[in-house]
């Protein structure tokens, strides 16, 4: 490549993606799509401007490596390890359960059992890339559905090693030169040990000693050199380049250069991240699509519309909240690019006829094009909740707050607490992650901060060191207990008060030692209650009382109950029992309620209203 | 279970000098054997457990009622706590021997000066008429009404004042029930209230 050259393809690459991507926002489409089509319309089918796309395929997956050093840098390992759940548990179901499903259609349509196995486990993979950069441009990697969708893509990575090592020992002869399985375990093991070492003995230090020499440039090259060198390190040891750029990520994520590491990260990600969607926009080789274009069709929305099925049984026994779903599910059937890999790896072992390889690789590139545009769909059609996420990003909180109270959340129920609280004179920092809520509440006068109240920096910042009172409002029942874990382990001085969704949710706070829970609906539930009292008659300080007199025994059971969560024999007889003890005292009291009135000649009729309060006034 | 129970009741207990210095010095006077019970604390929603008062009241010897006069009565959470609490057949009435035997001292602060509680002043009585129903209250209940505590003039008293009083009544209360002068406790006359006070079940 001459020097002229470079300056085109700098050109060619630039000026589409320049123009492409603002096009594509404008009409809604989101950036990604925006890159695809960039990448088609300059490739070898368009106005074939480029045409080596593998060459930048490869050297734009830097940009993938990039980004899960990012996404490693937000999560510190103790959040990894709360993870740990979901990553090798859902994840393993994700990778076993849709190889072994589109392996067992392969082997229905009459393909070998080796093919079918390997490409099962080609399409099993999906697009960490597409998903991440959604992700985030949505700004949904702080919920439940985003950590979700981070979990399955970060077991994908791991699975992939062993699909790696495992995929010569299908070939009916090895490839010369490979290592026995073994071996590449133990290596693998080994890297990732000498990262988690390396990264806790040697790399602050370095990172402090460069910080010292006060020369941005260089820190950003350190920056760049760290990733670099992880990755070199990884592939030599034929592991994921993408996971070891991941560990790398988490062991800094605690360390003072966090910040500094992504500022100076983050356009390199961006830029590559895009070369990589305009590579994977010109790699679609329409030869082999208009071959057999039924063929094709079928198979792309076969396969996707297999591993969606799966996803949305998964979604439901996660527990995802509704909202999120789609997004999980979505994100998750598209195929993605570590499927070129594995196809790239079956086929230097013979395992996979040229045509079937070049075949699936159309199908995997094309589910990818597919999926902003599923996006687009699901987007229009399902939750108007999801058209929130694409609202432009906000700046997160970054000047210290200093606040008695902190309320953590903005949605119905904050606004209430801190309105109250505002309006009786009382400071308060508020913080919500949804960045649409945030900039429609700070047009109505209020200085609320964005940011996710389940990263520790954040809430440092907020000012959580030196509250008194921290609110808990937060919708998502997982992130709300991660929240409470936070507050409980590094800010011991502050009190605590929850919104609890529900009974679940609040023998999760009770168990963490929470005081002030409400359960969010007993309230109004009961006021309405009152008012179905009031309506059939009865006298409205009567039905106060009742009400709250059913309110406390309410609280009393759940307190009672508290102790036997698990043990549901127990909870139901415990529930009854209690449920049992009132109808009863409240039927005896009705019963002599009615012998009063009936004693004073006031009518007999015992459904007749009357004050349940004190049976025995004092009276003079 | 505390020998000497504290009722306090002060509507704006943060206002509140003598109700909360009062309060102070009943929890340090005598604190292995006092209970001191806040009631706008304890019921903000103006909701009484009355179980819970029952078994406060079931161990105690000597009830306090510790609030400031307003409109020459309680404040009214302490007059609903006497209503729902001092039930028919429980404190009194047939069967109604839970309090028998148990001292009542009113610890009372009022905004006039003494001088207003006089025939000549605006209050027009002494203080002392204002009592009536809380000695009767007592009587009923068949418990021996002690000499009442009271602070004039609650708003102008002087901090010095206001420490001398709580010194007299902690004093009073490390004392009891050695207190010079007072009846023995049966000597309260009965006020039995008769078995058809109230209509029986069994009237028609």
């Amino acid at each position: 490549m001459g020097e002229g050259s470079w300056l085109l393809q700098s050109l060619v690459f630039l000026g589409a993606a320049v123009l492409a991507v603002p096009i594509a926002r404008l009409l809604g489409l989101g950036a990604v799509i925006g890159y695809l089509a960039a990448g088609l319309l300059i490739g070898p089918w368009g106005l074939q401007l480029v045409t080596d796309a593998g060459a930048i395929l490869r050297f734009a997956e830097f940009g993938v490596v990039l980004m899960l050093f990012l996404v490693g840098l937000e999560l510190d390992p103790k959040r990894l390890w709360q993870l740990r759940g979901p990553i090798f548990g859902w994840g393993s179901v994700q990778l076993a359960g849709s190889t072994a499903l589109l392996a067992a259609i392969g082997v229905a349509l009459g393909l070998d059992w080796r093919v079918a196995l390997v490409a099962g486990l080609a399409l099993a993979q999906s697009s960490t890339a597409i998903a991440l950069a959604t992700l985030a441009e949505r700004n949904l990697m702080p919920t439940t559905g985003g950590r979700s969708i981070l979990s399955v893509s970060l077991f994908q990575d791991i699975g992939g090693i062993a699909i790696l090592t495992l995929l010569p020992l299908l070939a009916v002869q090895a490839a010369p030169g490979a290592r026995p399985g073994w071996q590449t375990a133990l290596i693998a093991l080994g890297m990732v040990l000498a990262i988690v070492f390396g990264g806790r003995l040697l790399l602050r230090p370095a990172l402090r000693w460069i910080a010292r020499s006060e020369t941005p440039e260089i820190f950003t090259a350190a920056s760049l050199l760290l990733v670099v060198a992880t990755a070199a390190l990884m592939q030599a040891a034929g592991l994921s380049m993408a996971l070891g750029a991941f560990l790398a990520g988490v062991l800094l994520a605690e360390s003072e250069f966090r910040r500094q590491l992504e500022t100076d990260l983050a356009p390199f990600k961006g830029l590559l991240l895009g070369l990589f969607f305009i590579a994977v926009g010109m790699s679609i080789d329409f030869a082999v699509v208009l071959a057999a274009p039924l063929a094709m069709a079928a198979a792309v929305l076969g396969f996707v519309a297999v591993k969606a099925l799966l996803m949305v049984a998964m979604a439901w026994r996660m527990k995802i909240p509704l909202a999120e779903r789609p997004v999980f599910v979505v994100m998750l059937a598209q195929g993605g690019e570590f499927g070129f890999v594995v196809l790239q790896a079956a086929g230097s072992s013979a395992l996979l006829p040229a045509a079937t390889g070049s075949f699936l690789l159309a199908v995997i590139t094309i589910s990818m094009l597919m999926t902003p545009l599923l996006m687009l769909v699901v987007d229009r059609l399902v939750a108007p909740r999801l058209a929130r996420g694409a609202a432009p990003p906000m700046a997160e909180i970054d000047e210290a707050q200093d606040a008695p109270i902190l309320i953590l959340g903005f949605g119905r129920y904050g606004q209430i607490v801190a309105r109250l609280i505002n309006a009786c004179g009382l400071a308060a920092t508020v913080l919500d992650h949804d960045a649409e809520q945030v900039a429609s509440v700070r047009r109505f006068g209020w200085p609320a901060f964005y940011g996710d109240a389940t990263r520790l920096d954040l809430l440092r910042i907020a000012g959580a060191a030196d509250a008194r009172v921290i609110v808990v409002a937060i919708d998502d029942v997982a992130q709300s207990l991660a929240v409470v874990d936070l507050v409980k382990q590094h800010f011991p001085q502050a009190t605590l008060v929850v919104r609890a969704r529900n009974t679940t949710h609040w023998y999760g706070l009770h168990q963490r030692g929470v005081e002030h829970i409400e359960r969010e609906t007993l309230d109004a539930a009961l006021m309405s209650g009152r008012s179905v009292l009031e309506l059939m008659g009865w006298e409205r300080h009567a039905a106060r009382q009742q009400a709250l007199r059913f309110r406390r025994h309410s609280i009393e059971l759940m307190q009672a109950m508290a102790p036997h969560q698990g043990d549901e024999k127990r909870l139901i007889s415990i529930a009854r029992q209690g449920r049992q003890e009132l109808e009863e005292l409240w039927s005896r009291e009705r019963e002599e309620r009615r012998r009063t009135r009936a004693r004073r000649g006031e009518g007999f009729g015992a459904e007749a209203p009357a004050p349940p309060a004190p049976p025995d006034r004092a009276g003079g | 279970m505390a020998e000497i129970l504290v009722l306090a009741a002060h509507p704006q207990m943060d206002h509140s000098r003598v109700t909360r210095t009062l309060m102070r010095a009943a929890a340090q006077a005598a604190p292995a054997r006092t209970e001191v019970r806040d009631l706008y604390a304890l019921y903000p929603d103006y909701f009484i457990d009355a179980d819970a008062e029952r078994t406060a009241l079931a161990g105690a010897q000597l009830v306090v009622w510790l609030h400031p006069v307003q409109w020459y009565s309680m404040p009214p959470l302490m007059k609903l706590w006497l209503d729902e609490v001092f039930g028919f057949g429980w404190a009194y009435g047939p069967g109604g021997r839970a309090l028998q035997g148990k001292d009542l001292w009113l610890v009372a602060s009022t905004g006039g000066p003494s001088a207003s509680y006089r025939p000549d002043g605006y209050n027009r009585y002494f203080l002392d008429a204002f009592l009536h129903p809380y000695e009767q209250t007592a009587a009923l209940t068949r418990m021996r009404w002690l000499p009442p505590l009271a602070l004039h003039g609650a708003h102008r008293a002087s901090d010095e004042a206001v420490a001398a009083h709580a010194r007299v009544f902690a004093e009073r209360l490390a004392a009891w029930p050695d207190w010079p002068k007072l009846t023995a406790a049966d000597d309260t006359p009965p006020c039995d209230v008769p078995a058809d006070a109230r209509p029986a079940a069994e009237d028609r």
